[in-house]
């Protein structure tokens, strides 16, 4: 097995994870959680076919995984603030009852 | 002492300075008001006299300043200010009169609640009348001569709570108007003849050779020519405020105005103005409108003083006099006498406003008591009123040698004897000398003789010093004026026609006219006593010795010849029918086609909405309605559950997944 088999062996495996708690989770703070392990699962597959693709150039892989980052940033405080405005209204961060919006 | 033209603004200038600080300071400033007006007119008074000096020592030039009001595309309006004899005269005289009838007012008005907006007003007026009299443009005269209009319609309705009071503010306004718009279509006539309205102009003034040489030349229709119409209709705006017949009515209804606004309006102020008009378009003045003028002039002088004899109310009768000494004025005028007109101005503006506020100390005395029934006896309890008034009694009769008014008069009389055109007026000015006589008689011996006739009059007592020291001024004045246009040394007229060598006559030269208008004097002063002097009113409520000897002819004088009721009775029902025919116009001809063009908007309003509602409308809700049903149906996918969406999403991903991988994408 090449590292490269490795690291998405060990991505797919986290992707799981956080689709599973993503999934499972009634929680929403720990559905962000899952939320989050996927977009790093994403990320690592970023670096790894990066590290060990046939043309490395210099740092693209890094600069995407950077960028990504930052926009997980950025959607994890929307995402919280979100949260903490549900909770204000009705005293309550369970996913299932969040259903305000539907049609 | 010399002033240039340039700052001739400054006399109109300062009582405007203090009608401005009068309005603007708090009711209670009381002092503050009177204080400035008084000092305002005082000083314009010493820059008149400043101006004086300098005309006389030039007497034959008119010295002007000219300068751009506003420019009008190419056009640009000028206006003036021009100093002679003739400005400087009057501008002394009205500062001069004017700061003791402010004077006077101090104790006349003292007990008013609005003391403060009186000296506003009278400021107000002052300084439009100076400014009319400074005045090189007939267009600023024009505009000051309706802020003499306005300001007088302020002051004899200043005790408009009295409805009499208001109506006859009104009716000064409204009669004045009537005047004006003809003066106005003069000044129009006149720009668009001569081009500029400016009076004196470096040879390009309106009453200058050119101008005059064009106007007189152009004839117009009815043989006229431009310049006697424009004259006449310039004579129009002096007939309304100079209370000419046949707008003389508003003249005696002014005295409804507190007694000291009476003596302005009718000793130095606003009636002056329009014989001061005339004095100063004289140029202009053709033979034609100079007869007409002098007709009017007769008519005025003897209806004022036939009125006056059967009037009751003091003010009234003093009212009627200033109505026929205005006539005197015109008649001169008429005659070719414009200096004899001015001379007569000055004197009268002296004993008038002394017998205006002679007669305004008799009323406060006497309690706001006017009527001359109601009072008498009261030459023993106010000595100083009684004998001023006495003097400007005279004055006004005309009591030969040392009263001013014989000397003005017979100037007037002189010259419309010697006069080319008819003697008509003369003659009417003859008999109106003997019921001036006749009538101001009865005036002094119905109030001063006897006795009190009714308790205010009997217990009238005499004025503090502020009321009777101007009194006492004007009645100096009132004699020794006089004595500045006696035919022996004729010094004002030959200033005022320009001259600096006096031409005077001998005494004799016009002594059988002298002679005869004393006959007259003393025949209207005999008639007089004869029927008021001998046998004193006993009371109040007894007979008029005239109106037992003539009743219906009484009556109908009393009436003032019952001209307010033919003007009610042609004029006002003219313009009630007129108004009335208007109405009916309006509300049923206009009224019809305005209602038949709503009815007829309405109509298609009604067309249009209902083609919208069934037309236009049913197909927008139907396809409305149907966007609204997929949209539910559409709506049903979004369930609210995030794990549901969530699960979507994953089990797409591993369809898609599967396809790519089995499909041969990848």
């Amino acid at each position: 097995m090449s590292p490269l088999h490795l690291c998405l062996l060990f991505s797919s495996a986290l992707f799981c994870i956080g689709l599973v708690g993503a999934l499972a989770r009634s929680n929403t703070i720990l559905v962000l959680l899952g939320v989050e392990l996927m977009l790093n699962a994403a990320n690592l597959n970023f670096i790894a076919f990066w590290r060990y693709g046939p043309t490395p150039s210099p740092a693209t892989g890094v600069m995407f995984v950077i960028f990504s980052i930052a926009v997980a940033a950025a959607e994890a405080a929307v995402g919280l603030a979100l949260i903490i405005a549900v909770y204000r209204h009705q005293k309550s961060i369970r996913l299932q009852e969040a259903n305000r919006l539907k049609g | 002492m010399s002033l240039s033209a340039q700052y001739l603004w400054l006399i109109p200038a300062l009582p405007l300075l203090a009608a401005t600080i009068a309005a603007l300071a708090p009711r209670s400033a009381r002092s503050l008001a009177a204080g400035a007006a008084i000092l305002a007119l005082a000083t314009s008074f010493f820059i008149s006299c400043a101006a004086l000096s300098t005309a006389l020592a030039n007497p034959a030039t008119h010295l002007t300043h000219n300068f751009v009001w506003f420019e009008l595309g190419n056009d640009t309006v000028p206006l003036g200010w021009l100093l002679d004899p003739l400005t400087a005269f009057m501008c002394t005289m009205v500062t001069f009169v004017g700061t003791l009838i402010f004077i006077f007012s101090l104790g006349y008005m003292h007990e008013d609640a609005n003391f403060k907006q009186f000296f506003c007003f009278l400021s107000l007026f002052a300084a439009a009348m100076l400014g009319l009299l400074v005045a090189n443009s007939l267009l600023l005269l024009f505009i000051c001569w309706e802020l003499v209009g306005l300001a007088s319609y302020l002051l004899i309705g200043f005790w408009f709570h009295k409805p009499s009071a208001a109506a006859a503010a009104k009716k000064a306004f409204i009669t004045t108007r009537i005047g004006d718009l003809g003066f106005l279509l003069g000044l129009l006539w006149l720009y668009d003849s001569a081009g500029s309205l400016l009076l004196y102009d470096n040879g390009h003034g309106v009453l200058e050779a050119t101008a005059l040489g064009a106007l007189g030349s152009a004839a117009t229709l009815c043989g006229l020519t431009v310049a006697s119409a424009i004259g006449l209709l310039l004579f129009c705006g002096a007939v309304g405020k100079s209370g000419q017949f046949p707008l003389h009515v508003w003249l005696p209804d002014a005295m409804e105005g507190p007694t000291p606004v009476s003596a302005l309006i009718h000793a130095a102020t606003m009636v002056a103005a329009g014989v001061f008009l005339m004095a100063r378009v004289y140029p202009l003045l053709t033979p034609d409108a100079l007869r007409v003028i002098a007709f009017i002039g007769a008519i005025t002088a003897l209806l004022g003083a036939v009125i006056a004899v059967a009037q009751y109310d003091l003010k009234r009768i003093l009212a009627f006099s200033t109505v026929s000494q205005l006539g005197y004025m015109m008649l001169a005028i008429g005659v070719g006498a414009p200096n004899a007109a001015i001379f007569h101005l000055l004197t009268h503006a002296f004993f008038k406003a002394l017998l205006f506020l002679g007669a305004g100390s008799v009323i406060h005395a006497a309690h706001h008591e006017q009527d001359i029934r109601q009072l008498g006896g009261l030459s023993a309890k106010m000595k100083l009123t009684f004998a001023t008034f006495a003097i400007g009694t005279m004055a006004l009769v005309g009591v030969p040698l040392f009263f001013s008014g014989f000397w003005s008069k017979e100037a007037i009389l002189h010259a419309a004897h010697t006069t080319t055109g008819s003697h008509l007026p003369f003659y009417a000015a003859l008999i109106g000398v003997v019921l001036t006589a006749f009538y101001n008689t009865r005036l002094i011996a119905e109030t001063f003789f006897g006795h009190g006739r009714s308790h205010a009059a009997e217990h009238a007592h005499e004025n503090s010093a502020v009321m009777t020291t101007p009194l006492v001024i004007l009645a100096f004045f009132a004699i020794a004026l006089g004595f500045l246009g006696t035919p022996a040394y004729p010094w004002l007229q030959a200033r005022l026609s320009g001259e600096t060598a006096v031409h005077g006559h001998s005494l004799l030269d016009g002594v059988g006219l002298m002679v005869l208008s004393i006959v007259l004097v003393a025949v209207g002063i005999g008639a007089g006593f004869a029927l008021y002097g001998r046998k004193l009113r006993a009371k109040a409520t007894s007979p008029d010795p005239l109106a037992t000897a003539a009743p219906g002819l009484h009556a109908f004088l009393g009436a003032r010849l019952k001209f307010d009721e033919l003007y009610a009775a042609t004029f006002g029902v003219l313009n009630s029918f007129t108004a009335t025919a208007a109405d009916w116009f309006d509300r049923y001809v206009w009224g019809g086609i305005v209602h038949f063009l709503a009815l007829l908007g309405e109509f298609s309003g009604t067309v249009n909405r209902e083609a919208d509602e069934q037309g236009l409308n049913g197909g927008f809700d139907a396809t409305s309605e149907k966007i609204r049903g997929t949209g539910q149906a559409y709506s049903r996918v979004q369930t609210g559950d995030a794990h549901g969406y969530l699960r979507w999403i994953a089990v797409s991903f591993v369809v898609l997944a599967l396809v790519a991988i089995f499909g041969g994408v990848v």
